[in-house]
């Protein structure tokens, strides 16, 4: 019986929960011996032009060896904006020395022998910063009478799609229309950022760093500060989580290796929790205006979505997250018309990257509350608005008004899983029930059909990614892969593919990444993509070396290569028929090298889908929420280890709730954070979520051998807009119709008062 | 996030806790537990010169009871940490409000470490403890160079971070009435669970009097420190009912604003959860 699709315990964990995994900050590479700390001076002023930075007295501070500032990197060119389609005068300093864009940007570098030295010594640069009004949301960089960027003349970064057709919803018998706010998010991996840095005599410079893909980081900051990619060797430890925000190299992680050259000594970098809320990137921080239209009977004609995008100082993965949202913005319905357009805009905050599906939760979020006031304007249930408007059933590629090409699907059968699982009917009569009686504990039924797009990127922009496998003559094999884990449990899940073919027990089998000497190409883990690209670039290496190993076998055998099949008790090759008269690889592998190195390339990206039904109970006398149950339908396709999906969905889950109903960056007018640390951010725990009711959908794909698709955000673009809706369910019988994220006790409350005040 | 530089002195008694107090001047800081003052110290938000570790001191973790029948007092020791009153079965028999409340203070580690003489002392407007004793009554014993003294509760928090305590004197000691079967209540509104209280309001007594004495409601984050919610009292001392006084609950408060709550909304919390508390202290009457 083969080992995929079993729940396999996690390989990785026992170093992970107790010791051996080793993150950035707990190297002990000889190299970094004797390695000074590094201490970021950061802009405590959201927007204001630099008068002076002073660091005489921090040079004089106890174990002070070096203050870096602008002044020592005038060989360096400032970052560029990196998107073609963005203003070139849109650039960013390494250090500012003119202009500060938002709290948290860099101003000098501190470098100590000791990291306590580093804390102490920071305080002493003294920066003289002249205050300009500080643009902070969409709406007030849209006015562009503060601009970031002067030269530009505006703070639109850039723009996509045209405004809709005047008669867009011409003919259409209801049309609703909603600002709704996706706010911004922080990510808050349990590792914050960190790295460290030292150049050989060979002018190689080594930097090692917590990021969610060594090779394009590598590249980028080659290129960033004027190297050849040969000269630099990027390493990724263990990665305590990422999100979508280690996606990319960040700025400082160039500056450590720029400051262990000036100083000629290795450094090291580790931020805390509230440097890292600062300068770590932000997610979501979208201003959507959606407009549904359409007939009484509850078919809709016509959606438009209007994006504003936050994309904070300085453009990061943010600028392009509208393209992904207007994509995917009619989601799993056969809308007769869609549109959509979108402006990114600069404010004096920290700069928009992804964050858990990058785009496409902000597109589900838009369309499935859309559809819940058009169902509350016609007073229709939720679920037979979406049965009635869902693309039907189809297992050949359908394409969209948006033009994404979705692989499979059926919405309609997920609807139905997720409603009969969470007992829809007998809800909706609790929920009556409920009103009737007035009770002070309301129930919300809270729907969302979700459809999104996972494996788009990858190695080089294409949808592949390269595989090594290599079996070893003590019977040992190494796979190596350019994706790269930060916590989804890539060592247990590329084992299990290889062991599959090899018959190679997993204990055997060691599996690298984030190691760019060691594996020079890679597409890194984001996007939901390792699985579905780097997975099944393990099975085609493993496939390709029994090949390999067939015919160098069939010699030895004295048989035709077709005859030999592998034994997996014997991890290696037997004669068909006959059993016991085989070779192992390692034998083969004592002989030659046994090794294939091979690039897989999908079809194309894949289309997972899914339905989630939240119940929440809100106390209508103070606002308050409490989510009571989760029931969810998520279509990954074939699963290869259904533990670590399952790990995947609960995660996803969590964030979705916490987006609803907790967390939000804030700044207030003048562009400061209020939220820079865990005690004003309200990270979501365990004691805020419900068991999660888990149903089972598996329609594999036929974009990769392993029928695999993306599970790694689908939990998070599900849930967020199935508790929002819950939450507004439970008021609507007090005339309720939206309340934006997150739905605070407050927000809700005065929801209510308000719907009730202008129902008088 | 790193402390400033600071000497540490870790003492084994009292007495040596005041020696080191006065030894160290107005600077140095008493550390329990350390959930409040070492996070404040790491934004830098407090610099003391030294801290003087008071966690090893072991005859300050005790619940007794002192005296019979109505005047019986409950003593509890500065030193006692939160997770000890939660399971403290004299406590749980003799003033059951006070091991719930600290079973409701952050999460399972803060409890572990925070002690109900810190909170006392650290006289945040928005804690648990310290809105449970003002309720109850009773006295703060507080020692210094010139001996023990006992301050009521409804006098001994001052303002935000204030106490009527001198910088050379520790607290040692809680005193409050024995409650026995009395109701009580006690609501705490967060966001989430382990958060401090965006409002609490804690009720103990009976209309009656008796052995809890007459109604008495305590507010937590509604103005500088807590305080009692004195229209509230009256007005059940004075027949109303428990709507028609919690109504009045917000009277004399001046609850600030933050990203979970503004003023308003405070004060709409403050009336229902007075009612609340009310209501499930009648209820268990």
């Amino acid at each position: 019986m083969s080992i995929l699709g079993t729940r396999v315990v996690r390989t990785e964990d026992p170093l992970f929960l107790t010791r051996g995994a080793v993150y950035t900050d707990d190297l002990t590479d000889e190299r970094l011996t004797g390695a000074l700390h590094v201490t970021f001076v950061r802009s405590q002023v959201a927007h204001g032009r630099i008068l002076s930075v002073d660091t005489s007295a921090a040079l004089e501070a106890p174990g002070v060896v070096a203050v870096v500032t602008a002044t020592d990197l005038t060989d360096l060119a400032p970052i560029p904006a990196g998107f073609p389609f963005v203003d070139k005068a849109v650039i960013r300093p390494w250090l500012a020395s003119d202009v500060v864009r938002f709290v948290g940007e860099l101003i000098a570098v501190v470098l100590t022998e000791d990291r306590y030295q580093g804390e102490d010594a920071a305080e002493m640069v003294v920066v003289d910063i002249d205050p300009l009004p500080a643009v902070v949301g969409t709406q007030a960089a849209a006015r562009d009478e503060v601009l970031l960027f002067p030269d530009v003349g505006t703070n639109v970064y850039a723009a996509f799609g045209e405004p809709a057709p005047e008669d867009f919803f011409a003919g259409c018998e209801v049309v609703v229309s909603q600002r709704i706010v996706n706010q911004r998010v922080a990510p808050v991996p349990l590792e914050t950022r960190a790295a460290a840095a030292v150049w050989g005599e060979d002018g190689r410079v080594t930097i090692w760093c917590s990021n969610q893909g060594a090779q394009a980081a590598k590249m980028e900051i080659a290129s960033w500060l004027g190297l050849d990619p040969s000269l630099v060797h990027l390493i990724t430890p263990a990665v305590g989580g990422g999100f979508g925000a280690k996606i990319g190299a960040d700025p400082e992680f160039a500056l450590i290796a720029q400051v262990a050259k000036i100083v000629g000594r290795p450094v090291r970098w580790s931020e805390s929790r509230s440097e890292n809320l600062v300068g770590m990137l932000h997610g979501r921080a979208q201003d959507q205006v959606v407009t549904i239209g359409g007939r009484r009977d509850g078919t809709v004609e016509a959606y438009s979505l209007v994006v504003d995008q936050d994309a904070g100082a300085y453009p990061r993965l943010g600028v392009v997250l509208p393209t992904l949202t207007m994509l995917m913005a009619g989601g799993v319905y056969a809308f007769a018309k869609v549109h959509a357009q979108a402006r990114v805009l600069g404010t004096n905050t920290t700069s928009i990257g992804a964050y858990r599906g990058a785009g496409r939760p902000e597109a589900t979020a838009a369309v499935e509350r859309a559809v819940d006031l058009f169902a509350a304007e016609l007073g229709m249930d939720p679920a037979d608005v979406r049965r009635k408007n869902v693309i039907p059933a189809f297992d050949s590629p359908h394409t969209t008004s948006m033009g994404a090409t979705y692989d499979t699907g059926n919405y309609a059968a997920a609807l139905d899983k997720a409603l009969e699982a969470a007992g829809y009917a007998d809800l909706r009569a609790e929920q009556a029930r409920r009103r009737e009686a007035g009770d002070v504990r309301q129930l919300g039924i809270g729907l969302s059909v979700y459809v999104e797009i996972t494996g788009a990127g990858g190695e080089a922009g294409a949808a592949s990614e390269n595989a090594t496998v290599e079996v070893h003559p003590d019977g040992t094999a190494t796979v190596l892969t350019g994706t790269s884990p930060h916590g989804q449990g890539h060592a247990t899940a590329w084992a299990m593919i290889a062991s599959d073919q090899l018959g190679i027990p997993l204990e055997k089998i060691t599996v690298l990444h984030g190691d760019t000497d060691l594996i020079p190409r890679g597409g890194g883990t984001m996007g939901s993509r390792s699985l579905q690209q780097g997975g099944a670039a393990v099975h085609q290496a493993a496939g390709e070396l029994v090949e390999l190993a067939k015919k160098r076998a069939a010699e030895k055998l004295e048989a035709n290569p077709e005859d030999l099949v592998v034994d997996q008790g014997l991890a290696g090759l037997a004669v068909r028929g006959t059993p016991g008269v085989g070779i192992t690889f390692a034998e083969l592998a004592a002989d030659e090298q046994l090794l294939v190195q091979t690039t897989f390339s999908a079809n194309g990206p894949t289309f997972p889908f899914g339905a989630h039904v939240v119940v929440v109970e809100v106390d209508v006398e103070s606002g308050k929420t409490e989510v009571v149950r989760l029931i969810a339908v998520d279509d990954a396709g074939t699963i290869l280890n259904p533990l670590l999906a399952d790990g995947q969905r609960h995660g996803g889950f969590a964030q979705g709730v916490a987006q609803a109903l907790l967390e939000e960056v804030l700044y207030d007018s003048d562009g400061n954070p209020t939220t820079s640390t865990l005690a004003d951010y309200p990270f979501i725990s365990a004691t805020e979520l419900p068991s999660f009711e888990l149903v089972e959908m598996a329609t594999p794909t036929p974009m990769n051998p392993l029928g695999a698709k993306g599970i790694g955000e689908a939990g998070t673009i599900g849930s967020t807009p199935a508790t929002q809706n819950a939450v507004i369910d439970a008021v609507a019988h007090l005339g309720v119709r939206h309340i934006d994220m997150p739905t605070t006790p407050m927000r809700v409350f005065r929801a209510i008062q308000q719907a009730q005040q202008g129902g008088n | 996030m790193i402390p400033a530089p600071f000497e540490y002195v870790k003492v084994a008694s009292v007495d040596e806790a005041l020696s080191a107090l006065a030894e160290h001047g107005e600077d140095a800081k008493l550390l329990a537990g350390g959930h409040s003052l070492l996070p404040i110290m790491k934004l830098r938000l407090a610099i003391p010169s030294a801290l003087i570790d008071i966690s090893g001191i072991a005859d300050l973790s005790y619940v007794r009871v002192e005296g019979d029948g109505a005047d019986a007092i409950v003593a509890i020791g500065a030193g006692t940490r939160h997770y000890e009153l939660e399971r403290d079965e004299v406590a749980r028999a003799e003033v059951p409000m006070l091991p719930h409340v600290a079973g409701r203070v952050g999460d399972p580690q803060v409890r572990h470490r925070g002690t109900i003489g810190g909170t006392t002392a650290h006289s945040d407007p928005a804690s648990d403890l310290p809105t449970a004793l003002l309720a109850l009554g009773g006295t703060v014993v507080l020692q210094g160079p010139g001996g023990r003294r006992e301050v009521p509760v409804t006098e001994f928090w001052t303002g935000f971070f204030e106490t009527a305590m001198s910088p050379d004197e520790m607290v040692v000691e809680l005193r409050v009435p024995r409650t026995g079967s009395t109701g009580w209540g006690y609501e705490k509104f967060t966001r989430r669970e382990n958060d401090w209280p965006i409002v609490a309001a804690a009720a103990v007594g009976s209309r009656g009097g008796g052995a809890g004495g007459p109604l008495r409601v305590a507010l937590a984050n509604m103005a500088g420190t807590v305080l009692r919610a004195t229209a509230t009292e009256e007005a059940l001392a004075g027949g109303a009912s428990i709507a028609e006084a919690a109504e009045l609950a917000d009277q004399g408060t001046s609850p600030g604003a933050d990203m979970h709550a503004d003023a308003d909304y405070r004060r709409h919390l403050a009336r229902l959860l007075t009612r609340r508390a009310l209501e499930t202290a009648a209820g268990a009457a």
